[in-house]
């Protein structure tokens, strides 16, 4: 790697630095713009005692699912985790642990984590479970919950096309929660279909600025569809 | 007769507006869209970060980038946006959207709802549901009116962990359209043939019945 080509030629490369106990933020709603191979590599490495962040944690045998299967992953801040047999056996026998996290907190502490602002308060979740222990401070009449942003030792990203400045665009509904994630690791690596020529992108039409990506690899994905639907 | 799950969406459907962002929960919810009146124009908002939700595509457009936050695969339709979950939730939060449509376990009189958690039973999380519940102005919950063994589940409190407190004006249930004001449910509209004394015996939270109470209409 050189001055601003961020390109890695192996996702062993993709993944170097990433150790035992670390917490890991992952892009990607349900299966839609996961960073497939990015998780398998994790698998791959054994890594474990992982704290994962993610809206989602796949399903059986797929996406972030497979981590489980390996019981490399100790703790999930999530907030659905309906789709998937196994997470509920580790989580009931409390193997794991999970925090469920409204979505919208959720995608707002990895914004905040990434945009160096350490907490904001929030109408979600007050008078329910998710404001235990939470400072509640009242503005114009109305209570609000603090919540803490999130950052994490690495974000794992699945971007459409990126240039090797770092520069990435995201794909339709793909996009979720990739681009908050990509701003919060430490190490945000992201994975795309496509690596343009210099200046094929747009500059305004640039999803995540290069600043925010330290490795970017070009891979291949099976893409899988969780509820395929399709009008008579 | 109480309404079948097409009567309910079709019900909430006439509480459209032309020009509205709408959000549909998963459920009976995502059937209203299938009722917004001819010549009536609604953008339909999908948390995962889709503005303008789009019919199911065919067999030749699907595509495993398009989906909503049911997780279904959908298209866009003109006039559409697409964004982070972010900017999606700054929409919720900050009381762009006009409408939600949402369902539930139980709502009370102080319009508190419950609706993602059952103790003892897996947990599978809140998803979306808090915020756009703290976020609307405009929500409209639609439930079956009582359990299957017949336990209320339009309560004084809440008896479940809350989805939000504080927050629901209106219900639509398969017996009845009620508002919720001033720690009361108000009785505003009936099913066709379902009478008063049902609704009242089946309402376990304080019950205003007006001295009229209109039957709804369907074709």
């Amino acid at each position: 790697m050189a001055g601003f080509d961020k390109r890695v030629a192996s996702y062993e490369e993709a993944l170097a630095g990433l150790e035992d106990g670390m917490t890991v933020l992952a892009g990607g709603f349900g299966l839609c713009g996961i960073p497939e191979n990015l998780i398998n590599e994790i698998k791959r490495k054994g890594t474990r005692d992982l704290t994962v962040v993610s809206n989602n944690c796949g399903v059986d045998g797929f996406g972030l699912g497979v981590l489980l299967e390996e019981k490399q992953i100790s703790k999930v801040i999530a907030s659905y985790v309906g789709e998937n047999a196994l997470f509920e056996k580790q989580l009931l026998s409390g193997e794991i642990e999970v925090v469920l996290t409204p979505q919208g907190t959720l995608a707002e502490k990895m914004r905040a984590g990434g945009a160096g602002i350490p907490a904001f308060f929030t109408a979600t979740g007050v008078g329910t479970p998710v404001a235990e222990g939470k400072e509640t401070r009242e503005f114009n009449g109305r209570p609000y919950l603090m919540e803490e942003s999130i950052t994490g030792d690495f974000a794992i990203v699945k971007g459409w096309k990126a240039d090797h400045f770092g520069n990435v665009i995201y794909r339709h509904t793909a996009q979720n929660f990739n681009p908050l994630a990509a701003t919060a690791g430490k190490i945000t690596v992201v994975e795309v279909e496509e690596i343009v020529e210099p200046g094929a992108l747009d500059p305004a039409q640039i999803h995540t600025p290069g600043i925010y990506v330290d490795r970017i690899i070009c891979g291949t994905f099976e893409k899988r569809i969780e509820q395929r639907t399709v009008r008579k | 007769m109480a309404l079948t799950r097409e009567q309910m969406a079709q019900r909430v459907a006439r509480e459209m507006q032309d020009g509205f962002y709408v959000n549909l929960g998963i459920g009976i919810p995502t059937l209203v869209a299938n009722y917004i009146p001819d010549g009536m124009e609604v953008m339909l908002q999908s948390e995962n970060g889709l503005l303008g939700m789009g019919p199911f595509p065919t067999e030749e457009t699907l595509d495993a980038d398009m989906i909503n936050a049911g997780k279904q695969t959908v298209t866009a339709r003109i006039g559409a946006s697409i964004f982070s979950s972010a900017e999606s939730f700054a929409m919720i939060r900050g009381g762009h959207v006009d409408l939600t449509v949402l369902g539930a376990f139980e709502v009370d009189v102080q319009g508190n709802i419950a609706s993602w958690m059952i103790p003892g039973k897996m947990v599978k999380g809140m998803g979306g549901a808090m915020d756009l519940v703290a976020g609307a102005e405009n929500i409209i919950v639609i439930m079956t009116h009582a359990s299957k063994d017949g336990e209320s589940k339009l309560l004084s409190q809440c008896s479940l962990p809350l989805t939000g407190a504080h927050c629901i004006k209106r219900v639509l249930t398969d017996l009845a359209y009620l508002e919720i004001d001033n720690g009361a449910f108000i009785l505003k509209e009936r099913a066709p043939g379902v009478s008063v004394e049902e609704i009242v015996s089946k309402t376990a939270g304080k019950l205003i019945v007006p001295d009229h109470v209109p039957e709804m209409h369907f074709q």
